[in-house]
């Protein structure tokens, strides 16, 4: 473990390539990102100081901070940042940093658990396949929750990369370890 | 891409035909009258969400985008989409593949596990620009038979379908004319509102983790759409339906208020104006009610 930018460059970089997240070390801290955040009216949230903070290395500080999860990705601010910093992908690289450390909320971890159970983040359910019905449409649709075997793709994958680990899945339950899953 | 392409491999997602299946009708029926054959991607998964999957592990959410890809170069077809999500997912993933060759191999020893490969052979399009680009404004134009006299829209975006600008090549994302081509084509009337190219608030696993603080955001929009005068919202995301539609019901729940603007995915805007009923895009079946205006 580097420093918390160490390890953005390095972890990001490896899919987003090193020159995308070395901008963050271009922030000057004029502020256009969190002047034009529609979260900031909201929440919390200020770009402009969670990129200083990581530019100080308070990890911790940052990793415990509700407001790392209040970015809804809307990529205004990365369109607008005069130093070309490529915040949104920064913040996004920062959340696989603290969910590896395990700052990663049940909500969120329960989406995890429908992907891996079906497929797909929000599955189908009875009524919707009525309607589906109503408008000629197949029932079912033909994804991962329909065919088992393809199922079987997406599930292997999320082991082959450990995201099932990630969210602490119980392969036995189909769901999240018991003290995780009452919270 | 070329423009003999008719056939299109259609990338469900999951809120399009899991919970707003008149999202689907309205994009086949409407494209099944130009021409425009649509496959189904047998064993497609969640894109998955690039805000939400891209947040938790970008090490799991690039192998699961690629192994929809490759669903669709396996049927040698590019893929069309209606959420801003899988729009985001897949032509992120797509591009990224293709610019760096060795997180194509690493990507590649993962899903030959799963029995997949990615070639890198296939595009990533929105349904809207479909409309927009390869159909025509004036092949559109023909087919309106109930033109939307008097109805004033509000334009939502969303965020995935503009940017960022770099990847997704419509133009600035500032100053976007694709809807309001398409409303303009149909004869309605855009009316111009504060804050349109903001968020609907659901993104990022906002939604997921604080239902109430993505509310807030949706309903200060919502305010602004109904300050300016607009009879209905058109937008084109499957997510952005959810959070607009659902969620004006979660807010009268919630809040006290009583919000009732009507939400339409863009092309079942047009397909009313086209001639398809109500019932045949499923907008009888959803939170927020159509006014005769939109239906006569």
């Amino acid at each position: 473990m580097g420093t918390l930018v160490e390890d953005v460059i390095e972890w990001g970089g490896g899919v987003l390539g090193e020159e995308h997240m070395e901008t963050l070390m271009s922030c000057v801290q004029c502020g256009k990102c969190t002047g034009g955040c529609p979260s900031g009216r909201v929440t919390a949230l200020r770009t402009r100081k969670l990129f200083r903070m990581a530019q100080e290395d308070m990890r911790e500080e940052i990793f415990n901070a509700p407001e790392l999860w209040f970015c809804t990705t809307c990529y205004t601010c990365y369109e607008r940042c005069p130093k070309g910093v490529k915040c949104t992908d920064i913040i996004r690289t920062i959340r696989n940093l603290a969910a590896k450390a395990g700052h990663m909320s049940v909500p969120h971890r329960k989406i995890g658990v429908y992907a891996l159970k079906t497929g797909h983040g929000v599955p189908i359910g009875p009524d919707q396949m009525k309607i589906r019905e109503s408008i000629g449409l197949e029932s079912q649709p033909p994804t991962t929750q329909k065919y088992k075997e393809q199922l079987e793709q997406f599930q292997k994958i999320c082991k082959e990369t450990g995201f099932d680990e990630l969210i602490d899945f119980d392969w036995d339950k189909m769901n999240l370890k018991e003290a995780e899953a009452k919270k | 891409m070329s423009e003999e392409t008719k056939e299109y491999a259609y990338f469900l997602g999951c809120i399009t035909p899991n919970r707003y299946p008149g999202i689907e009708a309205a994009t086949k029926k409407i494209f099944n009258e130009f021409g425009i054959v649509t496959k189904e991607m047998e064993g497609a998964s969640c894109c998955p969400a690039p805000g939400v999957f891209g947040s938790f592990d970008m090490y799991t959410w690039l192998p699961i985008a690629a192994r929809n890809l490759a669903i669709a170069e396996e049927m040698g077809l590019e893929i069309y989409v209606t959420c801003n999500g899988c729009y985001g997912s897949l032509q992120e993933a797509d591009h990224l593949l293709k610019e760096h060759p060795k997180l194509k191999e690493k990507v590649n020893e993962i899903l030959g596990k799963a029995g997949r490969e990615y070639k890198g052979t296939t595009e990533v399009h929105h349904s809207i620009v479909i409309l927009h680009d390869v159909i025509g404004l004036d092949r559109l134009k023909e087919k309106v038979t109930k033109p939307m006299k008097d109805v004033n829209v509000a334009i939502h975006y969303g965020c995935h379908f503009l940017k960022p600008s770099e990847v997704r090549g419509h133009g600035s994302s500032e100053t976007p004319n694709v809807l309001e081509d398409i409303v303009k084509a149909i004869g309605a009337k855009e009316v111009m509102y504060k804050d349109k190219l903001m968020c609907c608030g659901a993104g990022g696993g906002v939604r997921t983790a604080d239902t109430p603080t993505a509310l807030e955001w949706t309903r200060q929009k919502l305010v602004s759409m109904i300050e300016a005068g607009a009879d209905c919202v058109i937008h084109p995301c499957a997510f952005c339906h959810l959070q607009l539609d659902r969620g004006q019901y979660e807010m009268n729940e919630a809040f006290g208020t009583s919000f009732d603007l009507p939400v339409l995915y863009a092309l079942q805007l047009v397909g009313l104006a086209m001639g398809f009923s109500e019932k045949e895009l499923a907008l009888d079946q959803q939170t927020t009610k159509m006014p005769e205006k939109l239906l006569k």
